[in-house]
């Protein structure tokens, strides 16, 4: 924490009151932001009125009765931000977003190139200001506030200190955005408040002056004020060591800031590199084993570009399309990571199930004259521990590449295991888990669930359950009172319209309310266990109606 | 040769499920599950191929390892060429046969795939040519008694009948399932009892 390294150069652009220009607010009107009922942003025309962050709304319009509030809507400021970011990233790819409004970039570069800091802060002032005003739902900052001395300016996330940095441009109109450049992300946050280009080496003079609060930490701030440290220059002057033994490592932290360092390094987003592979086939591939051998070369270069980076892939989707247009894709996942043979096998099975399907509706009509493989989930290649004994894995891996192939043919949901999950029918205390997905229960096996039918469980399940027909001696149906009393003991039991067999012993009912707080599941049912004839049957009495759940055979 | 249930050793020639054979169940969902759970228990991979309605529940009762049991509810059309994929990787392959009858040479053509990957065919139902064809012969349940108590276990006597080796009929009095769900000589019938619900 304590590590030297010198603040890497960095621009950043900040866009005042953010949280009301994302909302397309004009800056005459006086408009604030509301959150928890606390002001957390307004317009120049509300702060002109005395509305200040931190008010509460009640407080907000008694002072300007005109104002219009709005919600305080994270979303929209994010999403509104997003022309913005890449309005900077035309000028360098990492763009690191602080919070909507404030977006930082590392500036050595790009400020060699465009002719120097200030060069480059009018070059990007202007194509964020443009930015905002192309975007039709913003407002355009444009001669409202001039001749007037713009007032301290203080955005969403704004940090006290802004409060007694002077106005930026006193006089000039106010444009959209400001830009400030310094030794650090922090520094050239303050520095954008007032539209500053801190020369190098000049920001822990620049940051000197600035009171404690503008650290942002408000418990630090407040303890620093009461040792008598009222100034940054003052907290900065203390040895960093003793500042980590006394305040910890945000305390640390803190410290690098207040002396112009990189509190952390500026965490640029490293565009998504797209590892997607593809080859065109020509002539079309109408056999199996000439898209299939196309398949496998594509495998490998997608491995090898995979491990190149030390990444494996966990899902792929193998995309294909005909010489008429058609395009077929489908996911494969794998709990462990494909490898270069295993994907390649996938493309094959894939292939076959789409080329060889007999009669099948998705069968394509022309061959494949396009195969692509899109690694869709990667991870860290952190290998794979096999079995210590050898054998089993081997067995495994032979019943896995089998199941694999069925699924090429049926389609990942045809091939299924099952997982023991919670319930209280026999059907619902197992999740089916379509082969290679993670193995998670729906509902948790390890809790009471009373009420369950009791073992021996029964050996088949109906889904859908079938219909039933009960009835008594006298050849009435047989039905359950209120009070969970049979009306009748069971004589005679049909099942899905088959044939009457005589009910050789029953038990039952017992009552089954289950999930009467939801509406849609609800469900109100009796259960019974019939033997009738040579079979035993798990029935259940559900308004009125009987029906076989599952049966004993 | 895979193992059995010690139960069920009796009624197979060898005392166990011989590699490459094709052995038949007819009429009991719960004695081809039986037989399953030798095997899968062993460390065997299994599958269950058009039995949607299939009880897990009841499978891992018995024995089976859940885990190790892949289910392909409905193979369509094509379902012999997913039984004869299956056959060449794993070690018991379930399949309940479809409603029209089989033919004659997708019969012979699967029992050969088994015999050469050594895997075990269990048909469900009728199958021409099954080296073993295990059937429910009688069967009767206790526990239910004019609607108080619950089922608890079923005394059946399985009757086993082949060529070859198999072509003496044996036959085997079993609790299938006894009360624990799982499989036991009749004679050796524990009594437990569970609570019932809603009593």
């Amino acid at each position: 924490m304590v590590s030297a390294g010198a603040a890497t150069r960095t621009l950043v652009a900040w866009v005042p009151d953010w949280s009301v220009v994302a909302a397309g607010v004009p800056a005459s009107t006086p408009a604030a932001v509301v959150f928890a009922n606390r002001v957390v942003a307004c317009s120049a025309g509300a702060r002109a009125e005395g509305v200040v962050r931190g008010l509460r709304r009640r407080e907000a319009q008694g002072r300007c009765p005109a104002l219009l509030v709005l919600e305080h809507d994270a979303g929209r400021d994010a999403r509104s931000f997003e022309p913005v970011a890449t309005a900077v990233a035309a000028f360098a790819p990492r763009v690191e977003i602080v919070r909507p409004g404030v977006a930082a970039v590392a500036t050595l570069g790009p400020s060699r190139y465009f002719g120097g800091d200030t060069a480059l802060a009018a070059r990007v002032t202007e194509a964020v200001t443009s930015a905002i005003a192309g975007s039709p739902s913003f407002w355009v900052q444009k001669s409202t506030t001039s001749g007037r001395f713009p007032p301290p300016e203080r955005d969403a996330g704004g940090t006290a200190g802004s409060e007694s940095a002077p106005p930026s441009g006193a006089g000039r109109p106010d444009p959209g955005c400001r830009v400030g450049i310094a030794d650090g992300a922090f520094a050239a946050g303050l520095a954008a408040r007032r539209g500053l280009v801190i020369p190098p080496g000049g920001s822990p003079v620049f940051l000197a002056p600035f009171p404690v609060a503008a650290l942002d930490r408000p418990d630090l701030a407040n303890l620093l004020l009461r040792l008598g440290l009222r100034t940054l220059g003052a907290f900065a002057a203390l040895p960093g060591t003793d500042v980590l033994a006394r305040f910890g490592p945000d305390g640390a932290v803190a410290h690098r800031l207040a002396r112009g360092l990189d509190g952390r390094p500026l965490a640029g987003t490293d565009p998504p590199p797209d590892f997607a592979v593809q080859v065109v086939l020509d002539p079309p591939a109408v056999r199996v084993d000439a898209a299939a051998f196309a398949a496998k070369a594509l495998a490998d270069e997608l491995h090898r570009t995979l491990t190149a980076r030390g990444l494996a892939c966990t899902r792929v989707c193998i995309e294909a399309e005909t010489e008429h247009g058609e395009h077929l894709a489908r996911l494969w996942r794998s709990d462990g990571a494909l490898g270069p043979a295993a994907m390649a096998d996938r493309a094959r099975w894939q292939l076959d199930g789409w080329l060889n399907t007999t009669g099948g509706a998705e069968r394509p009509t022309g061959g494949i004259s396009l195969l692509r493989l899109v690694p869709d989930q990667v991870v860290p290649d952190d290998g794979r521990q096999l079995g210590f004994w050898g054998g089993s894995a081997e067995v495994g891996d032979r019943a896995a590449r089998a199941l694999a192939r069925v699924q090429g043919m049926l389609g990942p949901e045809a091939v299924v295991t099952a997982v023991p999950s919670g319930g209280r029918h026999p059907a619902e205390r197992v999740t089916l888990v379509p082969w290679g997905d993670v193995r998670e229960p729906d509902r948790p096996a390890d809790r009471p669930w009373p009420g369950r039918v009791p073992p021996p469980s029964p050996s088949t399940v109906f889904a859908p359950m079938l219909a039933a027909e009960v009835v008594a001696q006298s050849g009435e149906p047989v039905g359950v009172t209120g009070r969970g009393a049979v009306t009748a003991a069971p004589a005679r039991l049909s099942v899905d319209g088959g044939r009457w067999a005589p009910v050789t012993g029953w038990a039952g009912p017992w009552p089954a309310d289950e999930r009467w707080w939801d509406t849609a599941a609800h469900r109100r049912r009796a259960r019974f266990q019939i033997v009738a004839g040579d079979r035993a049957w798990l029935l259940a009495l559900e308004g009125g109606r009987w029906w076989a759940e599952a049966s004993y055979d | 040769m895979l193992p059995v249930l010690p139960a069920l050793g009796g009624l197979l020639p060898g005392g166990g499920l011989r590699r490459g054979s094709t052995v038949a169940v007819a009429g009991s969902t719960s004695l081809a599950l039986a037989l399953l759970a030798g095997p899968s228990a062993a460390g065997s991979w299994c599958a269950v191929v058009g039995v949607p309605s299939l009880g897990l529940v009841a499978a891992a009762e018995v024995g089976v390892a859940i885990g190790r049991l892949a289910l392909v509810a409905a193979p369509g059309r094509d379902w012999a060429v997913v039984v004869a994929a299956l056959l060449d990787a794993l070690d018991v392959v379930v399949v309940r046969v479809p409603d029209r009858a089989v033919r004659a040479a997708d019969a012979r053509r699967l029992a050969a795939r088994a015999r050469e990957r050594g895997a075990v065919l269990v048909p469900l139902g009728r199958w021409e040519g099954a080296d073993v064809r295990l059937s429910v012969a009688t069967s009767s349940w206790v526990g239910l008694d004019g609607g108080a108590g619950h089922l608890q276990a079923r005394l059946v006597e399985v009757v086993a009948e082949g060529r070859g080796a198999a072509a003496r009929p044996r036959r085997a009095r079993l609790w299938l399932p006894a009360a624990d769900g799982a499989v036991a000589p009749a004679g050796r019938f524990l009594q437990r009892q569970h609570p019932v619900p809603g009593r």
